[in-house]
């Protein structure tokens, strides 16, 4: 049960930057809106709603991209990694806590995402819903493990992005194919497979990645 | 409690630290001097457990939950106050009566008063008071103290003074210094790092 207590302490101290500095949320809640905005105008009239539900995949994953570049900032700026690596917990609750808190930020700006999109575009179906929510959880998952081996470089904000996209690929597919099909069940198996999968493995390995 | 026997780090093709022998047994204190640039960084962050040697051995007989850090930098979160940060490491370290310990602490080292202002508002002394707090909230029995002098005024440099004497003794000292006099009579062992 101690784990899951410092995985708390850890969450509850992201989430209370986050209040304090207000620095991540509102960047993604202004680059979403805004990409729906430009895609809007960009997308010819007339165009099918499988473009815009493409689209709005293309959104998402470039929102949680912006979340996940700044989700270990205040240990590197503030250099508090040391505290964290030193301290007796286990380190994957170092992940598992970053995870959930961008996770947190992620399914916020995507309250105020989808409505925005429904206006713009069309519809958001109950499958979709259950995509975007499948796939925050593999994002959140992946980029924070990525986002944690990018901070330490130099290039970390070109890095970041390397490592990411590539992995996300999958949750775009099962996403999009959520979102388009009559009967989204096997693509959204195929999420939670990922989600699970990969959760897992960062899971595992992250004690590697902050260790020297 | 620590036994380094030829103990050297590279980064790349950098040597930082080259051939450290050090037999510090428990209860001891042992004074870490030497020019910018000799290791003496690299040496404490070893002791630690937060770097490891490229060449050598190293033994130490200390869990992390065991190991107090004060490092150049503080290792707490500027947007938070000293009690919420405090709080995060306590609950890390699952410190028993941890509100008891922190209010001790923060009493003890002159920022009760200040304990929910953030820690951004500090002045470097202030933060540098924070830091000894956080390092030794989980009351370690090893304590590794980077130049735990640096930034104190004359009450803050008294007041770690009296804690490293109170303490020394049954907890055993890692402290580099390039003030060597001030720990002078405490200290069991000399390294002597050359550049």
């Amino acid at each position: 049960m101690n784990y899951f207590a410092d995985v708390r302490a850890l969450a509850r101290k992201d989430l209370l930057l986050e209040l304090r500095a207000r620095d991540t949320l509102p960047a993604m809640l202004l680059f979403v809106v805004a990409t729906f905005v430009v895609f809007h105008f960009a997308l010819p009239a007339g165009s099918s709603k499988l473009a815009a539900s493409g689209l709005l995949w293309v959104a998402i994953v470039f929102t949680a991209l912006l979340g996940l570049g700044r989700a270990f900032v205040p240990e590197r700026e503030q250099r508090v990694f040391d505290g964290l690596v030193l301290a007796p917990c286990d380190r994957s609750a170092i992940w598992l806590a970053k995870s959930i808190a961008t996770f947190a930020f992620l399914a916020a700006a995507e309250v105020v995402a989808l409505p925005v999109f429904a206006l713009f575009f069309h519809g958001v179906r109950p499958a979709t819903i259950a995509g975007v929510a499948l796939a925050d959880l593999g994002i959140c998952a992946v980029g924070t493990f990525v986002g944690a081996m990018a901070v330490v470089t130099r290039a970390r904000d070109l890095l970041l992005p390397l490592l990411f996209l590539p992995l996300a690929i999958p949750l775009v597919i099962g996403g999009v194919g959520a979102s388009v099909v009559g009967h989204p069940g096997r693509y959204l198996g195929f999420l939670a497979l990922y989600d699970v999968l990969f959760a897992l493995l960062c899971w595992a390995s992250f004690e590697y990645v902050v260790t020297e | 409690m620590i036994a380094a026997r030829a103990v050297g780090k590279r980064f790349g093709e950098k040597r930082v630290l080259r051939g450290v022998d050090l037999e510090l047994p428990q209860g001891g204190f042992a004074v870490v001097t030497g020019p910018n640039g000799s290791g003496k960084t690299t040496l404490l962050r070893i002791c630690a457990g937060l770097a490891l040697p490229s060449e050598g051995e190293l033994a130490v007989g200390a869990t992390r939950a065991q190991v107090g850090y004060l490092g150049h930098e503080p290792l707490v979160y500027r947007e938070l106050t000293s009690l919420e940060n405090l709080d995060l490491y306590g609950r890390l370290y699952h410190v028993p009566e941890r509100r008891e310990r922190i209010g001790m602490l923060l009493e003890r080292f002159g920022l009760w008063e200040a304990r929910h202002d953030r820690v951004a508002t500090y002045s470097r002394g202030m933060t540098q008071r924070l830091a000894l707090c956080r390092a030794l909230l989980h009351d370690p029995t090893l304590l590794v103290l980077d130049e735990p002098f640096t930034a104190l005024d004359d009450a803050g440099a008294d007041l770690l003074d009296e804690q490293l004497r109170e303490l020394s003794g049954n907890r055993t000292f890692v402290v580099s210094t390039h003030d060597p006099a001030r720990v002078a009579a405490l200290a069991t062992v000399r390294v002597a790092l050359a550049a």
